[in-house]
């Protein structure tokens, strides 16, 4: 039993500890522990990435309890996919809070640990009611990140965050029981097995229960109709967080995944593809309406969020399809619209930060100094974004597209894809006009004009790389993907890895 | 027995739905309070309702399923954390907002 596994969820919540002990300690200091952290965490998702990549099933019992009485971890190569994404995110985020936003408010760097802690948790368990105690635990440091630097308007929208948030928590609960009451059991693979063997008089039941595990995992992906919470959110959050919190709505379509291919996959007997009648219509109109949001936004966070929706409308569009191909695709456009998004998130508070009063509202205002490296910068964020061609925006829009050429819903999938990549590109396009070509020269402000700083350019450069090296080495990410997709698709190879000799 | 508690589930989880969508915090934060009282009656009462059965093998006939119990503890424990919490939010909201709405009373 390698405690490979159990490496990435522990190093977070020691660190995010550690950091809670020493909180008397210097700004410098505490950044340096958070980012020493933070690069380890990238460094295990690494090793784990590898220890999977050929193929292996690694199952950690924590406590050395067999499954299905105690508790797993499994880390197959989509787990390892998703951590991998989030520490290099969780890297670059936390570079940008250290030009100063981590001073805004207390226990910026605990909280953000703990966040992380909860992220490679989520990813890794494989226990129904573990990942319930994960989602909070994420939540709760997502709480306390979206309230980072006070202020009525995140007040306000974190009460709506939390209270929906807990809604979904309860959701989950009744969700988690009544399986546990049916079933006799949370462990996935097990609940896998025994969902298959459902006698018929308690059919209603489990589908009322893995319903309702869809409706959370829905409102955490922010799928239509529960999207609401989300551009509020997102775009009154410090720029940081709102750059981590583009993983988060990908915990709630990962969820979907892995309940949709490991719970409800083809072997589920009568109960197979339970959400597939509702996954692929929300995920279509989750993409078009969320592209209406970024053509109506009025400033670039909000258009920074509602582009989240979109994405996660087209992960799960690629997911809903349900086919190897459809997954694989899915798993390609996963990590760059992360990636594309956080960078946008950046890019709009250090545009904010020069423009004075006029912060990142859609007006004209004075000239932004070096606009010809932000606003290259943004051109770059908004192709990948657009999903324009040559960057990996276009490579995983084209997966989907291809993806689908065999599926009945062939013609809404392609018609709605390219609508909205042509709105988003219109809206993209009509933003960067307005932010760095429509300004006049400008005397007045010129308290805001500083130059551009490394702990700003970092991230958001670093932050585009990763998306320009997922274009560059396409190839073996995309081989990768499939190979994931292949794994999911194989659901015994989980079940065999996790129950072993216990059945 | 079972018709009680689960009359008990379903009036809390009424009351809650009510309660969670009304515009003031307070009657939000009682909702939510509602449906997590419901949430752990139903946990429980998934591991089979039984009277004077220990969840210890050995020390009765027959003994009770633990595992909704222990479930039941981490939920309460987890519930309890977030109504802290959200409580000092609706404060922090009512001082910030200057009023009580969950909307935080429109624009400001």
């Amino acid at each position: 039993m390698s405690h490979l596994v159990i490496a990435p969820v522990l190093l977070p919540f020691l660190a995010g500890v550690i950091l809670l002990l020493l909180r008397d300690l210097p700004m410098p200091s505490r950044r340096r522990i958070a980012a020493t952290a933070a690069i380890g965490q990238i460094v295990l998702a690494v090793l784990l990435l590898c220890a999977v990549s050929g193929g292996d099933i690694l199952v950690y019992a924590l406590g050395d309890w067999p499954a299905p009485w105690g508790i797993v971890l499994v880390a197959d190569r989509l787990a390892a996919w998703m951590v991998l994404t989030t520490a290099l995110l969780a890297l670059f985020a936390l570079l940008y809070a250290g030009s100063g936003i981590d001073r805004d408010g207390r226990h910026f760097h605990v909280l953000f640990q703990m966040q992380l802690f909860g992220l490679s948790g989520a990813f890794l368990t494989g226990d129904l009611f573990n990942l319930f105690v994960f989602f909070e635990i994420l939540l709760i440091a997502s709480y306390g990140l979206l309230l980072h630097g006070g202020g009525a308007h995140r007040v306000r929208a974190g009460m709506h965050y939390v209270v929906l948030n807990l809604l979904g928590s309860t959701l989950f609960l009744f969700a988690a029981g009544l399986f546990y009451g049916v079933l006799g059991t949370l462990n996935f693979a097990d609940l896998a097995v025994r969902i298959a063997a459902t006698p018929p008089e308690n059919l209603g039941l489990v589908r009322a229960a893995g319903l309702m595990l869809f409706g959370v995992f829905a409102l955490k992906a922010a799928l239509l109709p529960l999207h609401l919470w989300l551009p509020a959110a997102y775009a009154s959050a410090t720029a940081p967080v709102a750059a981590l919190f583009a993983i988060m709505t990908k915990v709630g379509a990962y969820s979907i995944l892995r309940t949709h291919t490991l719970l409800f996959g083809p072997e589920a007997g009568p109960l197979a593809d339970l959400v597939q009648p509702w996954l692929l219509p929300a995920a279509l109109a989750t993409l078009a309406f969320g592209m209406l949001g970024v053509l109506a936004a009025t400033r670039l966070t909000q258009q920074a969020a509602y582009l989240v929706v979109a994405s996660v409308g087209t992960l799960l569009i690629a997911f809903g399809l349900g086919t190897h191909d459809g997954i694989a695709a899915g798993l390609y456009y996963l990590p760059h619209s992360t990636f594309a998004a956080a960078s946008l998130f950046l890019l709009s508070d250090a545009i904010a930060r020069r423009r004075g009063a006029s912060a990142d509202f859609f007006k004209t205002s004075g000239d932004i100094p070096r606009a010809g490296l932000w606003g290259g910068l943004f051109f770059i964020s908004a192709v990948l974004l657009a999903g324009l061609p040559p960057l990996s925006g276009f490579i995983g829009k084209f997966m989907i597209l291809r993806a689908a050429l065999d599926h009945s819903a062939l013609p809404w999938v392609w018609g709605i894809v390219l609508a909205t990549a042509l709105l988003g590109l219109i809206a993209l396009a009509r933003s960067g006009s307005l932010l760095f070509f429509r300004s006049h020269p400008d005397k007045t402000e010129v308290t805001n004009r500083f130059s551009p700083t490394s702990q700003e350019l970092v991230p958001i450069i670093g932050l585009l790389a990763l998306a320009i090296g997922l274009t560059i080495w396409a190839g073996p990410a995309s081989n990768f993907a499939r190979a994931a997709a292949t794994q999911l698709l194989q659901p015994e190879a989980y079940i065999a890895a996790v129950l072993g000799g216990a059945r | 027995m079972e018709a009680l508690l689960a009359l008990s589930i379903g009036l809390l989880t009424a009351c809650g739905v009510y309660l969670v969508l009304r515009a003031r915090s307070f009657a939000v934060v009682l909702g939510l309070t509602f449906l997590s009282y419901a949430v752990n009656l139903f946990l429980f009462a998934m591991g089979r309702l039984a009277i004077a059965q220990p969840p210890v093998i050995g020390a009765a006939a027959t003994s009770a399923d633990p595992l909704p119990q222990a479930l039941v503890l981490t939920a309460i424990v987890i519930g309890f954390a977030m109504t802290a919490f959200v409580i000092m939010l609706a404060l922090k909201s009512r001082a910030e907002l200057g009023n009580d709405h969950v909307d935080g009373g429109g624009e400001p």
